[in-house]
């Protein structure tokens, strides 16, 4: 009997620390998100700041500054997801075929995944600065004027237009890129060369060696890569908040927006609601990827 | 066996984390030490005794030395009493604001915290988190020797709930003469925003790319606004928008129109914060910039003289206003060691304690009778306005409005910055008025 249980006791504490901290809190935050919310305000009036049950939702959702910054969600995320993975692939390609001074280039690529977000943010916030012409522009926009390109100067971040969080990403995909490059590294390695060196006596191109051969058993990698990088993304928060600043309009994601509502706003109820719809969409992401990756693991036994 | 061993100290660890959560709250149950020593009335030779937790945001330069100085009073009134540092660093308390909103929330609240004299404290005190401190204020002097209208504001329901320790000016702006030398601009004030705009445009006409130095962070922005609004609208109308005023009105409508047209002539990045917008103006780089009058540490510092690098105005069209913030310490209920926080309480209002204090800080006191003697030549006619101006209340700084408001009219400005929809920011004051008034 004791023998038939003495995996579970072992478990037991991480479940439940689990249980009380991950699970517990989740529940909380979602019960808080329900909750009304009246203020008494220094006019002396009483403002019903949240209405309370699935009405906080409708509210949250209405709200035109949470819509743009679930769509700055989206550029940002496209444009980190895409850059990491294009980078990544292309300098995982590169020190594939085994360059001189490899591991060299190796920790080139990755040093920059060593700094943290909000270090290096304050260093991009400088090189990102939107000030444009002669008289104030720092950073990128210097650089462009003194190499000639003065019509390539941009606002980056600070652009009224709807896709300036591609400028945003920017950082995000020079921090990740080199781990993406790793994984792929990691990936290429792992194929024998036994598959390339048949491939070529049948005479396949360079091309459909990787085309045909050694790409269809990255893309698990690929996968994971994506799902890394993706939820990464969708829960960046530092990084923005480096750069931007915080309360900033333009540059908000709802994680940054959640720090406005909960400390600036001090509407705890919103404030739960948005990180609960957070946490949806980055379930609507992990959760069909760990289902399928249970399944490969399993056909794979 | 093996696994035998392993479950067991599983367990042992699951009992110890048991065990210390246990322990936590028997610790809170108790209370800290000193609670129970200084349960005599405040103000006995020597002090209550004990730590004394003090929260500020005063982490950094004219603030921190200010601080300083009056811990230095502090210890000297008080020597059975231990001064503990809680200051947290970020700008404008940012930072510090959140910190301190968790302690409160877990019932663990410093001695004493420094929050914005006005509407930003009544956030705590609704939430019943600040305990009357009448008594300290009666204790040093009351109305006889802090203005009256300062006291209302820090009053609700009658009862006074932070000592205020410092007062700073908002609408002031900071001038380099020689870049108006460069445009021939005289170096008097001009009489209203119009003329001054003019200028500006002279100034460009001149050369100057950026008459005007304003930082990229959302506040430093609202705060030229605030300055903007006054002068359009006048002292009383603008008080009446943080009653029952009407945001919908033309005054606030012409006022985004030349906050409009004053943002036309500033730099559109490269400043982030203040620091770099009045360092702009001190390097020549820009003509004017408008800051709190803590920006005159900044010129101490790098040494520039008065008069001759340069000048301070009222800001076009708010003479004879003096749009005011202040910072106070109060006593936050469940504080650890009470008597200890009003022994604070009383250096930080004493006369002595606001002299030591605002020398080193660069800010005026809040008491109208320390003499203005000691003070350098700004501070000495900052005072002179404090006494005989009309009042008006900062809303960048938490003296007019609820922190939830100023985060909504914050927001409005940051989208202002980049999209310069007019209709839109007006819409923006009018919604966040209406859901937070």
């Amino acid at each position: 009997m004791w023998k038939k249980w003495q995996g579970f006791w072992l478990v037991l504490p991480s479940i439940v620390l689990v249980l009380v901290f991950v699970y517990g809190l989740i529940a909380q935050t979602f019960a808080t998100s329900m909750a009304p919310l009246t203020r008494r305000t220094f006019a002396g009036n009483e403002q019903v700041v949240s209405p309370g049950g699935f009405d906080n939702y409708a509210q949250l959702l209405a709200d035109e500054r949470y819509q743009r910054a679930l769509w700055n969600l989206l550029v940002l995320t496209i444009v980190f997801v895409g850059g990491t993975m294009l980078f990544g692939m292309l300098w995982a390609l590169l020190l594939e075929k085994g360059v001189t001074a490899e591991g060299f280039f190796r920790s080139v690529y990755l040093f920059p995944m060593a700094v943290s977000f909000i270090a290096s943010g304050t260093v991009w916030k400088w090189l990102l600065s939107p000030g444009i012409g002669d008289h104030e522009a720092i950073g990128l926009n210097r650089l462009f004027i003194m190499f000639g390109l003065p019509e390539l100067q941009s606002r980056w971040w600070s652009d009224p237009g709807p896709f300036n969080m591609a400028a945003m990403a920017m950082p995000a995909v020079w921090q990740l890129a080199g781990y993406v490059m790793a994984l792929f590294l990691a990936g290429f390695r792992g194929i024998s060369e036994d598959q390339r060196e048949a491939a070529r006596v049948d005479g396949a191109s360079e091309w459909r060696i990787y085309r045909h051969v050694l790409f269809p058993q990255l893309s698990p990698i690929a996968l994971s890569a994506l799902i890394i990088i993706g939820h990464m993304s969708m829960k960046t928060f530092d990084l923005i908040y480096a750069i931007a600043g915080q309360n900033n309009y333009v540059a908000d994601v709802p994680a940054t927006l959640m720090w406005v509502q909960l400390f600036s706003q001090r509407n705890a109820p919103v404030a739960a609601a948005n990180a609960t719809i957070l946490l949806l969409i980055v379930a609507l992401v992990v959760i069909p990827y760990l289902i399928y990756t249970n399944r490969t693991e399993k056909g794979g036994r | 066996m093996r696994f035998k061993t392993l479950v067991a100290v599983g367990m042992a660890g699951l009992l110890a984390l048991t065990a210390c959560g246990g322990g936590e709250t028997t610790d809170d149950a108790t209370g800290a030490p000193g609670s129970g020593q200084g349960t005599t009335s405040e103000g006995q030779d020597g002090g209550a005794g004990g730590e004394v937790g003090v929260f500020t945001w005063w982490a950094e330069g004219s603030e921190k030395a200010g601080l300083e100085a009056l811990q230095a009073e502090f210890e000297k009134n008080y020597p059975n009493d231990t001064f503990i540092n809680l200051a947290v660093a970020g700008g404008a308390g940012s930072n510090a604001k959140a910190k301190l909103e968790a302690d409160l929330q877990n019932n663990n609240p410093p001695d004493s915290f420094q929050g914005h004299a006005g509407a930003e404290l009544y956030d705590y005190i609704v939430a019943d988190q600040l305990e009357p401190v009448n008594d300290v204020i009666d204790g040093l002097g009351g109305t006889d020797v802090f203005p009256e209208n300062l006291l209302n504001l820090l009053t609700v329901d009658g009862n006074i709930y932070s000592v205020p320790s410092n007062v700073h000016r908002s609408n002031v702006v900071w001038v380099n003469p020689a870049v108006l030398d460069e445009g021939g601009v005289s170096h008097d004030a001009p009489a209203d925003l119009d003329a001054w705009l003019a200028d500006m445009e002279t100034l460009k006409g001149a050369g100057v790319e950026t008459p005007l130095a304003v930082g990229t962070a959302p506040w430093t922005q609202l705060h030229l606004f605030e300055s903007v609004l006054l002068a359009e609208l006048g002292t009383d109308e603008y008080n009446a928008l943080f009653t029952d005023g009407d945001w919908g009105a033309d005054g606030v409508r012409s006022a985004i129109d030349k906050y409009a047209q004053l943002l036309s002539y500033a730099n559109t990045g490269g400043a982030d914060d203040w620091p770099q917008a009045t360092d702009m103006v001190i390097d020549g780089n820009a003509a004017y910039n408008v800051m709190g009058d803590w920006a005159v540490a900044q010129f101490a510092q790098r040494d520039k003289q008065e008069g001759t690098d340069y000048l301070y105005w009222p800001t076009p069209g708010t003479d004879g206003t003096f749009l005011f913030l202040a910072d106070s310490f109060t006593l936050p209920k469940g504080a650890k060691n009470p008597e200890g926080a009003k022994d604070w309480l009383n250096t930080v209002g004493s006369a002595e304690g606001q002299l030591a204090f605002n020398l080193a800080k660069g800010s005026i006191p809040a008491r109208t009778d320390v003499a203005p003697d000691e003070f350098p030549p700004y501070q000495q006619s900052a005072m002179e306005s404090f006494k005989n101006d009309a009042f008006a209340s900062s809303i960048a700084h938490g003296a007019a409005v609820q922190m939830a408001w100023s985060a909504d009219i914050s927001t409005a400005i940051s989208k202002f910055w980049t999209d310069k929809d007019a209709d839109s920011f007006h819409e923006g004051l009018k919604q966040a008025a209406e859901s937070n008034r």
